[in-house]
């Protein structure tokens, strides 16, 4: 292991003057699952760690219609919490497919967004819910959609010395089914070979609206646009569904690895993202919600 | 440097470490308490797993300064008395385990169920236990073993 100082503010105005102060040399620590192994494996070496974990007012969650989640809610929170099961079911859904409960009890939701790993869950649910990222620096505070937060492998548009407080979901339109699903040819608890995030917004017969976002199928959590156009204003029959899905085909660039080739994954992105179309469609006519 | 303070297993302990200790090495290393084991070191195989402040964690993948001022239970903290745990005796009784390795890290995530959920189905243990390897003996018996300490058989 590394060596570094370790520093631990008492409140996030103590948290932005250390980043403020020590910015590119610094890391931040939320629940340590993605950092601490790159910190193991010297894939980022910094000379000081920020720990957050006595920052209580990250981690509440509260519900107005909008549901607010400090950056330090941890996934087991999202993933048993009421108040997010009710209103925003394709978040617990999602949570509770992230791994193992021991990861879950660790990693915070604004650990995944800052992570960056493509191949996690969170940010592709976060994107079809067009969530936004609450960010602070001494100097300002600011809100960026989930969809434009990612910039590259690993990469986000965080300054260095900017901090995730929240993250912001609004109300769902009415008539929105959702759906996620992850395919896990190896073990449960893999990162997927392709995850798949939906919404299917209807509008009496025809889809109003639809999302469609990905995990594990390029360099960032990708928007499947193409997909999205093709499905606005049409009948969701099964057809229209294997047409539009279809689309991802192009948009995706995956990486060949054990979880499969190029083309496998490419394959597969269109196989998943058809399946989670056709649940979100079946949600949204059976009256909204993942239930 | 710095001084950490917390309760292990009921007892207070304060020692100096260095700001790097990972969690899993303080324990192993610094307290003696090597029933934690270390298996894979990036959080996936679950032999490391130890409660802090009650719910289940990888220690390979904590640092020890994340438990500063918390409570952390270890295989250790089970036993009452020399009395153990009715989940040990349940391993024992229905054989649990083989070589012995991913034991204590299976105990403790079974451990962190029973506290939440003290009657779980068969899905929910092996939903729940998933993330906890064992490459010998595979899972039936491990996931007896937990039925039958959640249903208080034959561990009395």
């Amino acid at each position: 292991m590394i060596s570094f100082s370790y520093l631990e503010p008492a409140d996030i105005d103590e948290a932005l003057a250390a980043l403020a102060r020590y910015g590119e040399e610094a890391k931040v620590l939320a629940g340590g699952t993605g950092l601490v192994n790159l910190l193991k494996q010297r894939l980022v070496q910094p000379t000081y760690l920020i720990g957050l974990r006595r920052l209580a007012g990250l981690k509440k969650l509260s519900y107005d219609g909008t549901l607010r989640i400090g950056a330090l809610c941890t996934q087991r929170t999202l993933e048993t919490s009421a108040l997010v099961q009710d209103h925003v079911p394709l978040l617990a859904e999602t949570c509770r497919q992230v791994a193992t409960v021991r990861i879950r009890t660790m990693a915070t939701l604004g650990g995944a967004l800052a992570h960056a790993d493509p191949n996690q869950d969170p940010p592709p649910a976060l994107i079809v819910l067009d969530a936004r990222v609450r960010v602070r620096s001494p100097q300002q505070e600011r809100e960026v959609s989930v969809d434009a937060f990612f910039t590259g492998y690993y990469e986000t548009i965080l300054a260095p010395d900017e901090l995730i407080t929240e993250v912001i979901i609004p109300p769902l339109p009415a008539g929105s089914g959702t759906a996620f699903v992850k395919f896990l040819p190896q073990t449960h608890d893999d990162y997927a070979t392709v995850a798949v995030a939906t919404r299917i917004t209807l509008d009496g017969d025809r889809i109003a609206e639809a999302r469609v976002a990905l995990g594990a199928a390029a360099a960032t959590p990708l928007r499947a646009t193409a997909v999205e156009d093709a499905l606005r204003s049409q009948v969701p029959t099964p057809t229209v569904l294997r047409e539009a899905a279809a689309l991802v085909a192009d948009a995706v660039d995956p990486t060949a690895d054990f979880r499969g080739s190029v083309a496998y994954k490419r394959d597969m992105a269109v196989v998943f993202v058809q399946r989670a179309l056709a649940q979100a469609t079946a949600r949204a006519q059976a009256g909204g919600g993942t239930a | 440097m710095r001084t950490l303070q917390l309760r292990v297993n009921g007892e207070p302990v304060a020692r100096e470490i260095p700001d790097n200790r990972l969690l899993v090495d303080f324990l192993r290393y610094d307290l003696g308490l090597t029933g934690t084991k270390e298996g894979c070191s990036v959080g996936v195989c679950g032999a490391c797993t130890v409660l802090l402040d009650g719910q289940p964690v990888s220690s390979c993948i904590a640092l020890a300064v994340m438990a500063d001022g918390c409570e952390v239970t270890t295989i250790e903290g089970l036993a009452e008395d020399d009395r153990l745990h009715p989940l040990q005796r349940a391993f024992i009784e229905y054989g649990g385990f083989q070589c012995g390795i991913c034991t204590p890290g299976q105990i403790m995530a079974a451990k962190a169920l029973l506290d939440v959920n003290p009657h779980p189905s068969k899905e929910e243990i092996q939903g729940w236990m998933m993330g906890n390897l064992c490459r010998c003996t595979g899972y039936y018996k491990i996931i007896e073993s937990i039925q039958a300490a959640a249903e208080g058989k034959g561990v009395s």
